[in-house]
């Protein structure tokens, strides 16, 4: 589903240019889960822009769906780690956007209008949210607002769901609640997920493969599989096994992480 | 109790600075040549009522032309403003320039193209009011979350797509806050422009006055220009609460 081959990404910083990536590879299958974890600043967010087409990389291939990308792909999903639901609009109308934009769906809005927001109301059951499409985003928890945010992210059905620390805004049980949310919504629909994430136990309960990146430049410098049978429990994240991963990638980010990055890590 | 006593607050303040004023100039008996107390300034109203309402009509509709005028230019320059950081960069300059300009200075020049009436008044309120409008409305197209827009654009929103689904919509409360500000200065500008040179309106009105030495009359002009200011700015307000109404009640209970 995604391919980036030997990617470099170099954008213009105060003191010249910045090398966000570098040498970066990475292969998602199709229907796939995968996780990039990576220290701070090392061009995690840069990654989805590449894919999403939303930059072009100054080096290298990047293939989505088998065709090349040159321009936003149309076909993905996103939800950040800030909800952006839009104030003036009810958490309904919210989750309904992409669907005034995406084709076919955007030129049947009006004729279809009544089986969209039916089917928006069955997703927001589905994150349990039912019930709440009438309220405007500010009546609504942080931890709500992200599950709306999800809706929207996954209204039109996409293949490709993007997400950049969707979840890391959030307390502790409502994560762990939103991690099985996604899982089930990932095992009913099989959409490809690319979920950059600062959690390690989120990567490993959640992906079928973890993908390390080192310092900037970023490059991937490890992938791992999670072979753990589905559907998983909650529970598989005190098991031995689990820790024992989460231990692995933890080490190979402290090692990274040793190596000097450069000052100006925003990324 | 407590909250009778808030909402007459307003009503409190303005009757004992009234009080105040007449008890100083009876006091010190101040001639009403430098200051008219309130009590003589009444008189003068009540006397000069039919040529006070008279001008300050023309006041209001030269005021509202020049501010109407003013929202469809600035509504109409701020999103071309904000939609691109190439015009914003090069106007940018050119409208502080321009804004940085006393308007006071222009308004011999409209009196010469223009002649003596309601046209420099007009165009007064219009040059000084516009520019808040500008400002605000590109300020709220600038300054869209960076990932919103990446969320629409990876979904293959065009500009014109992000612009009406966000933009525009997002930039209401501060086109409508910019309402009370411009609506203020249309105000000044139409006064300004009827003291230099006009034949109608209350600035018309308070120049001619004071060159018949009619002091009373000179502040009930005044006060005209207060009411009328007030209520102007009460009908931005109600307006801006009505069309803007979720960005107030967000503000006030944002989800934690």
């Amino acid at each position: 589903m995604i391919k980036l081959q030997d990617v470099a990404l170099a954008y213009a910083g105060r003191t010249g240019p910045v090398l966000a990536l570098d040498g970066t590879s990475i292969d998602v299958a199709r229907g796939e889960f995968a996780a990039v974890v990576g220290p701070s600043g090392c061009g995690k967010s840069t990654l989805m822009k590449l894919v999403t087409g939303l930059v072009k990389p100054t080096r290298g291939s990047v293939e989505v769906a088998g065709a090349p990308v040159r321009g936003p792909v149309k076909v993905a999903g996103m939800a950040f780690q800030n909800a952006n639901l839009l104030p003036w609009r009810t958490v309904l109308d919210n989750i309904l956007l992409p669907l005034e934009i995406v084709e076919p769906y955007r030129s049947q809005f009006r004729s279809k209008k009544a089986e969209f927001v039916a089917r928006a109301e069955k997703l927001l059951d589905t994150v349990g949210l039912g019930g709440f499409g009438n309220r405007f985003p500010w009546e609504l928890s942080g931890g709500m607002q992200q599950r709306a945010s999800l809706c929207r992210s996954l209204i039109h059905e996409p293949q490709l769901l993007m997400l950049d620390e969707p979840f890391a805004a959030l307390d502790a049980f409502t994560r762990e609640e939103l991690w099985c949310v996604m899982r089930d919504v990932w095992q009913r629909l099989k959409f490809t997920v690319v979920l950059v994430t600062h959690d390690l136990r989120e990567a490993v309960f959640l992906a079928d493969t973890v993908h390390v990146m080192s310092a900037r430049p970023g490059r991937i410098i490890e992938s791992r599989r999670v072979d753990f049978a589905r559907p998983r429990d909650l529970e598989i994240c005190y098991e031995k096994e689990f820790a024992d991963i989460v231990h692995v990638l933890r080490n190979k980010i402290a090692q990274v992480r040793q190596t000097p990055a450069p000052v100006e890590a925003a990324s | 109790m407590k909250i009778d006593n808030e909402s007459l607050a307003p009503w409190y303040f303005t009757i004992g600075i009234f009080v105040v004023w007449e008890a100083v100039c009876r006091l010190f008996n101040v001639s009403d040549f430098i200051l008219p107390a309130p009590s003589q300034i009444a008189v003068a109203m009540v006397r000069y009522w039919k040529p006070l309402l008279y001008n300050s009509f023309v006041t209001l509709w030269t005021t509202l032309a020049g501010f109407l005028m003013a929202v469809a230019f600035g509504l109409f320059l701020g999103l071309v403003v904000g939609w691109s950081k190439a015009i914003y960069r090069g106007l940018y300059p050119v409208m502080i320039g321009f804004n940085s300009i006393p308007k006071v200075a222009v308004v011999p020049i409209l009196i010469m193209w223009f002649g003596i009436g309601e046209i420099p008044a007009i165009l007064t309120a219009f040059l000084i009011s516009f520019f808040p409008i500008v400002v605000n409305v590109a300020t709220g197209l600038a300054t869209i979350e960076p990932e919103l827009e990446d969320v629409l654009r990876a979904l293959g929103a065009s500009k014109l797509d992000v612009m009406r689904k966000v933009g525009i919509p997002r930039s209401m409360p501060y086109f409508f806050g910019s309402l009370k500000v411009a609506i203020t200065l249309a105000f000044v500008g139409a006064v300004v422009s009827e003291t230099i040179g006009a034949n109608a309106g209350l600035g018309h009105l308070m120049t001619q006055a004071g060159s018949n030495f009619q002091m009373p009359l000179v502040f009930a002009g005044l006060m005209a220009l207060a009411v009328e200011g007030i209520v102007m700015y009460a009908v931005t307000a109600l307006i801006e609460q009505r069309m803007a109404g979720w960005a107030f009640r967000s503000q006030n209970s944002a989800g934690g």
